[in-house]
């Protein structure tokens, strides 16, 4: 019996065809978001309130992941946005893989922003990295205030929260306060904004972030051509 | 599931390990597990012994060492507590992770391949 030293970590399959998105999209200069959270929190009501302030500006295209159905795919394309989707079956997440297998048919050429709406699950998305630039993570306040202590990993790694759903904060029985503070102990450097995307309030910040993150990667690209 | 997916991801990495040594068979393979990664390890344990059939590894071990989750200030030093806080309780910088998010598939062990011998006339 002989033992072989191996040290390969098993994220690796992943994380290549991870890479190998993140060259398609550096090569179109698409910003790319993987946009998750848990299922019914508005990942794609946030979506559509987001598209309609950045698409007068910016070229956006989607990518959906979800079990079953194109009802999301269809919500994004009655935006006049192209959207792709992708249906997993039973897969609760989306990885490097299935995304690669749409870039085929999906190109990104021109986009200027990308979004990646995952499957909707608090667990299995976290571990598997597309290619991104930013994950942003819908997370409702009627959820409850100790959910990033429960589902540590995805708040963890998320670059952006968005609190949606803020205008049910006085039947959520739980204080904004409340929810910050626990956001912020497993993630004290992600990007924090309270919304709702269905009366419009705090919408002008996260959209004033994204559109500011946007005009830094447009200045970057532009400069990199000159160089 | 996606346990399965990750215990697939292990074989595939044991099988080509084997195959690179001409192994007959994967006897055991060692994986070091974190505590701060999506996996549940009776779940990947469940999932192993489904994914292992019909493999090169079909009768292998599963050894998981689990890795716990420290963390550690960068400003003053001090270590973390083990709940799932990342702010420093002393000064209130964002913690680094120094170990729990380990994935790794650390050793196989196999068999060789018989030797059979032909004689020559």
């Amino acid at each position: 019996m002989d033992r072989v030293s191996v040290v390969t970590d098993i994220r690796q399959a992943n994380q290549i065809a991870a890479r190998e998105n993140r060259t398609i999209f550096d090569k179109s200069g698409s910003c790319v978001l993987n946009l998750m959270s848990a299922p019914g929190a508005g990942k794609t009501s946030v979506l559509e309130a987001t598209i309609r302030e950045i698409a007068p500006s910016y070229r956006v295209a989607v990518i959906e992941g979800d079990l079953e159905t194109t009802f999301d795919s269809d919500r994004i394309r009655a935006l006049g946005v192209e959207a792709h989707q992708i249906t997993t079956g039973s897969v609760c997440h989306l990885d490097a893989r299935m995304v690669a297998k749409a870039l085929t048919v999906f190109p990104t050429d021109g986009v200027d922003l990308l979004v990646i709406e995952n499957v909707g699950n608090l667990v299995c998305p976290a571990e598997f990295n597309l290619g991104e630039d930013l994950r942003v993570m819908v997370f409702s306040v009627v959820e409850g205030a100790d959910k990033p202590k429960k589902y540590p990993l995805m708040f963890h790694t998320s670059d952006v929260v968005l609190l949606n759903k803020i205008d049910l904060l006085p039947y959520s029985g739980v204080a904004l306060s409340e929810l910050l503070r626990n956001v912020v102990e497993v993630n004290p450097r992600a990007a924090i904004f309270p919304i709702s995307c269905r009366t419009g309030q705090g919408m002008e910040g996260w959209v004033g972030w994204l559109t500011e993150e946007l005009r830094s990667r447009r200045r970057e690209a532009l400069s990199t051509l000159k160089t | 599931m996606h346990e399965l997916s990750i215990a697939e991801s292990i074989l595939d990495i044991a099988a080509a390990e084997a195959a690179n040594h001409d192994a007959a068979a994967v006897t055991a393979i060692k994986i070091r597990l974190g505590d701060f990664t999506g996996v549940v390890q009776e779940a990947l344990e469940f999932a192993f012994e489904i994914a292992r059939q019909g493999t090169i590894a079909a009768t292998a071990r599963l050894e998981i060492e689990r890795v716990p989750l420290k963390t550690r200030c960068p400003e003053c030093d001090m270590a973390g507590s083990t709940d799932f806080c990342f702010i420093c309780e002393r000064c209130g910088t964002p913690l680094e992770i120094l170990s729990g998010r380990e994935m790794q598939v650390e050793f196989i062990e196999v068999a060789e391949q018989e030797v059979t011998w032909i004689a020559s006339r």
